[in-house]
């Protein structure tokens, strides 16, 4: 199963939802729609679905258009953020709906819906509970039941609206394993929603990051990591700090605080590239500093032991900084000289700078 | 039209229309219409009428004093429904609902039989020179009778959701019971308060069928506005009546107007 | 419900409160209902029997429940339509739309059944039409139907919506995902959700149809046996001072009245919690 999107655009009473979209998703792939919260990510997934339809652009599955398609001839599996359960129906009738509501003529007979379901929450590892009530059961039981009863349908493409939102955080860790493998087992074409970079990062083949209605890059979580297309994504991927700053023909010098600049040949993002000069925005993640303790420019505040490294702030002139250094290296109070290795350095004028 | 997720929008707004403007628009613009077939001067003529001054006059000012004389009543029901556990609550409950359950004849009935000069109650108030049943004191006393539910049902849900942690922080400053409800409880609930004011009013404007047993019926006295439409129609003055109905609707609008005003006042307040 | 000392009313003041609201309650609104039972009753039970077995009586009582047969079913058609389009739709005019479908609940039942006479009356705009073509609708059956139509009009639809609003359109949504057509969806997913709801409003509107004075006393002519339902016998049974009848056909009515509201609290207890709210 593919997926392609071109030229998608929807607007609201009174904000621009999506701005021409263009997505081409593989068969297979796991995809995921990151972004904060308002740009657009659920509307996507809703259009996709056929709960809502573009202004412009057209969605197309397998090369078919879908525009006149309504939701419920799509075979699209949708898994709600709430998930959407029927209150009054009992797990095994959940899962069992989509099946039943099928015309005469292609509808499996009773005791074949019945297997098939047993099967999909056997699957799901939820057999126990299929006579229980979903007010009767834990978020997490939930949203497996949510997920049966998407699969049960056998779409051709599965959406999970923020499938992890709703729980919380020990579930969720989880839950993200158990639906990564289950991914890997179907094989299914699949798009999830998620405000979360860390979920994104660790679920997917390919990320689409999304800022007010656009996509601004689709890539693997490496590439992402390493490349952000933007200062918005660079900003918003990794534990990155934002600077202000000044790109000159040699090097990134950082505006109103006393750090050293950084020649050309240490950076990263668009400068890498040769981008031209002027007023720039600067990213360094916490990593990417170094400490040396005796006199220098930074103070350290206060320290926090972090998995076999010391989570630092800093003051740097009127900034605080956060930085990682080794345990043991300075105590509260003493001084060092900080120093950025490397930053992924943008233009100000770059069209979905943060400002 | 965009294309809508869900099926049935147009059969269910279709439907909904065909009931709405066959059973409710289009005999309310009979209503609209009908009086200015005597030309403005004889609709005002019509309304300027003493008996039917006289009835409008009755209506209103009885149904805003009746809902006014509810309003602690009303209060009081919500306060312990919402606030204490205690045997027979939920029979309450139940019992406050009963005016608009009851039939309006059978409730005019009934006060009329309880309140009459040889009834349970009438007698011992016609000892005390209380006379009720046949005076305007009871056209009141009916529109009270249908008005009271009002009030509770709509103060209950507010005092209901109210934090109690606004009460308990008032108390931690210093605050004593009674100031916490006079300055804390019941600004919070003023809005309610006159909304159920205003809705029981607007009943109680309209009433008819409990109204005009225990009313006696005396023109310029006890004679109320909606009686006074049946009296024109049977007489076949259809202008007449519905000359009558529509100054009935349009002083009910200004009314709930007034107080919507008045209630949003309140809130910047 | 933790204890909340600190804002509690001292003991007595919450006895004396309680009590006071039972005492006012009973004194303002059990009494009279205890009157209609009592005035009854008063000479036994013969003539209770005897004046609901009146021909006249009986009519009555065929004629009411016939009405609200007509009317109940039509004002519930359109009050699931009205509901399913507003609460499960957005477009302009939806809020208009809202209060119109209110608007019967705030008009005097009088003028409800005035405006069928402006309408069908002998002097009414369709009134020479009717005569013409030897129709009646005032002071006959169809008259008592539309006006009892009319007052009844809100009630299915305003217990609907706000439950119906409440839930959402996500489980409707999912049963399009998975394939589910809109009468499967209706009669399926949303219809379950808000059974108790609808036989609540259903209940409240058969009540008012079976009750409703006024709105039918304008247009039903008061014919003995013909055009009188079971409120306009009692009003006539009271002004020819056949207190005791008068009172057994009441007392009939108080019965389906309280009846209505066991059933209604029952259905609050059972269904969706805070979805009935008058």
């Amino acid at each position: 199963m593919s997926l392609e999107l071109r030229g998608l655009s929807r607007r609201f009473d009174n904000a621009q939802a999506l701005r021409d979209i263009a997505l081409q998703v593989d068969g297979g792939e796991f995809v995921a729609l990151l972004g904060p919260s308002g740009s657009g990510k659920t509307t996507l997934l809703r259009i996709l679905a056929g709960l809502d339809f573009p202004d412009q652009g057209e969605v197309r599955i397998d090369g078919q258009d879908m525009a006149q398609v309504p939701a419920r001839h799509r075979r699209i599996g949708f898994v709600f953020q709430h998930y959407a359960l029927f209150r009054h129906m009992t797990v095994f009738e959940n899962v069992a709906f989509g099946l039943r509501v099928r015309p005469r003529a292609s509808r499996p007979p009773e005791a074949e819906i019945a297997a098939r379901v047993r099967r999909l929450l056997e699957r799901m590892q939820i057999a126990e509970l299929e006579r229980r009530l979903p007010e009767q059961i834990s978020g997490g039981q939930r949203q497996r039941v949510a997920l049966a009863r998407a699969l049960a349908i056998e779409p051709r493409l599965l959406l999970l609206d923020e499938p992890f939102g709703a729980l919380d955080a020990e579930v969720r860790k989880g839950l993200r394993h158990w639906l990564r493998a289950l991914h890997v087992e179907l094989g299914l074409t699949s798009l999830f929603v998620t405000h979360d970079q860390d979920e994104a990062m660790e679920l997917a083949d390919r990320v689409a990051v999304m800022q007010a209605g656009r996509i601004v890059q689709f890539d693997t979580p490496a590439r992402i990591l390493d490349q952000p297309a933007n200062g918005f994504v660079a900003g918003f991927i990794g534990q990155a700090q934002r600077f202000a700053g000044r790109l000159t023909s040699q090097e990134l010098i950082f505006e109103g605080l006393p750090l050293a600049p950084l020649p050309r040949a240490l950076l990263l993002g668009e400068a890498a590239a040769g981008a031209g000069q002027g007023p720039a925005e600067a990213f360094v993640r916490t990593h990417e500093w170094q400490a040396t303790p005796g006199p220098g420019n930074a103070v350290l505040r206060s320290a926090r032991a972090a998995g076999g490294r010391v989570q630092a702030v800093f003051a740097v002139g009127p900034a605080l900084i956060e930085a990682e250094i080794p345990p043991g290296l300075l105590e509260p109070g003493e001084t060092c000289q900080l120093d950025p290795l490397t930053a992924r350095v943008f233009l100000a004028d770059t069209p979905f700078a943060t400002g | 039209m965009r294309q809508r997720s869900l099926p049935g929008f147009g059969a269910s707004l279709g439907v909904t229309l065909v009931w709405l403007v066959g059973l409710v628009l289009l005999p309310l613009l009979a209503l609209l219409l009908r009086p200015w077939e005597l030309g403005p001067l004889g609709v005002w003529r019509s309304l300027a009428e003493p008996r039917v001054l006289a009835a409008l006059r009755l209506s209103f000012l009885g149904a805003l004093a009746a809902s006014a004389a509810m309003l602690p009543l009303g209060l009081l029901v919500a306060w312990v429904l919402v606030r204490y556990r205690f045997p027979g609550r939920r029979l309450l409950d139940g019992v406050v609902d009963l005016p608009f359950a009851l039939p309006t004849a059978v409730a005019g009935l009934a006060l009329t039989a309880l309140y009459a000069p040889n009834g349970w109650l009438g007698e011992p108030l016609a000892a005390l020179g209380l006379k009720v049943a046949y005076t305007p004191l009871g056209v009141g006393l009916a529109m009270a009778f249908v008005g009271l539910p009002f009030i509770v049902r709509t103060v209950e849900p507010v005092l209901r959701d109210l934090p109690l942690e606004a009460e308990e922080a008032a108390a931690t400053l210093g605050a004593s019971r009674a100031q916490v409800i006079r300055r804390v409880v019941l600004p919070a609930l003023a809005p309610a308060l006159l909304a159920g004011f205003a809705m029981a009013s607007a009943r109680a404007i309209g009433e008819y069928g409990s109204v005009i047993f225990i009313a006696g019926n005396m023109p310029m006295v006890s004679e109320i506005a909606p009686l006074l439409i049946v009296v024109r129609l049977e007489q076949f003055d259809y202008a007449g009546a519905a000359a009558v109905g529509l100054a009935m609707l349009a002083l009910s609008f200004l009314l709930l107007l007034a107080l919507n005003l008045a209630t949003r006042f309140w809130r910047r307040a | 419900m933790t204890p909340r000392p600190a804002i509690a009313e001292p003991r007595w003041a919450r006895i004396v409160l309680c009590v006071l609201a039972l005492v006012l309650l009973g004194l303002f609104l059990v009494l009279p209902l205890a009157a209609v039972f009592t005035e009854a009753l008063r000479r036994g039970w013969g003539p209770v029997w005897q004046a609901l077995s009146d021909p006249d009586a009986i009519a009555a009582i065929e004629l009411t429940l016939l009405v609200a047969a007509i009317a109940v079913p039509v004002n519930t058609i359109g009050g699931v339509a009205g509901a399913w389009c507003i609460a499960k739709f957005d477009f302009p005019g939806r809020a208009l739309l809202l209060a119109l479908i209110e608007l019967p609940f705030s008009v005097s039942p009088v003028i409800s059944g005035l405006v069928w006479v402006l309408l069908f009356g002998a002097h009414g705009w369709f009134g020479p039409w009717l005569q013409a073509h030897d129709l009646q609708i005032v002071f006959a059956l169809p008259g008592l139907v539309l006006a009892t139509l009319f007052v009844t009009f809100p009630f299915v639809a305003r217990t609907l919506i706000p439950l119906m609003q409440e839930q959402g359109r996500s489980a409707e949504e999912a049963a399009a995902t998975l394939g589910a057509s809109g009468w499967q969806t209706f009669f399926r997913v949303t219809l379950p959700e808000i059974r108790w709801a609808l036989l609540s409003g259903v209940l409240l509107c058969n009540a008012r149809a079976m009750g409703e004075f006024g709105a039918v006393s304008v247009v039903s002519g008061h014919v003995r046996g013909e055009t009188n339902t079971m409120p306009l016998h009692i009003e006539i049974l009271y002004n020819e001072y056949q207190f005791v009848g008068a009172f057994a056909v009441a007392a009939l009515l108080a019965l389906l009245a309280l009846v209505t509201l066991a059933a209604k609290a029952l259905l609050e207890r059972g269904g969706p919690r805070g979805s009935l709210a008058a």
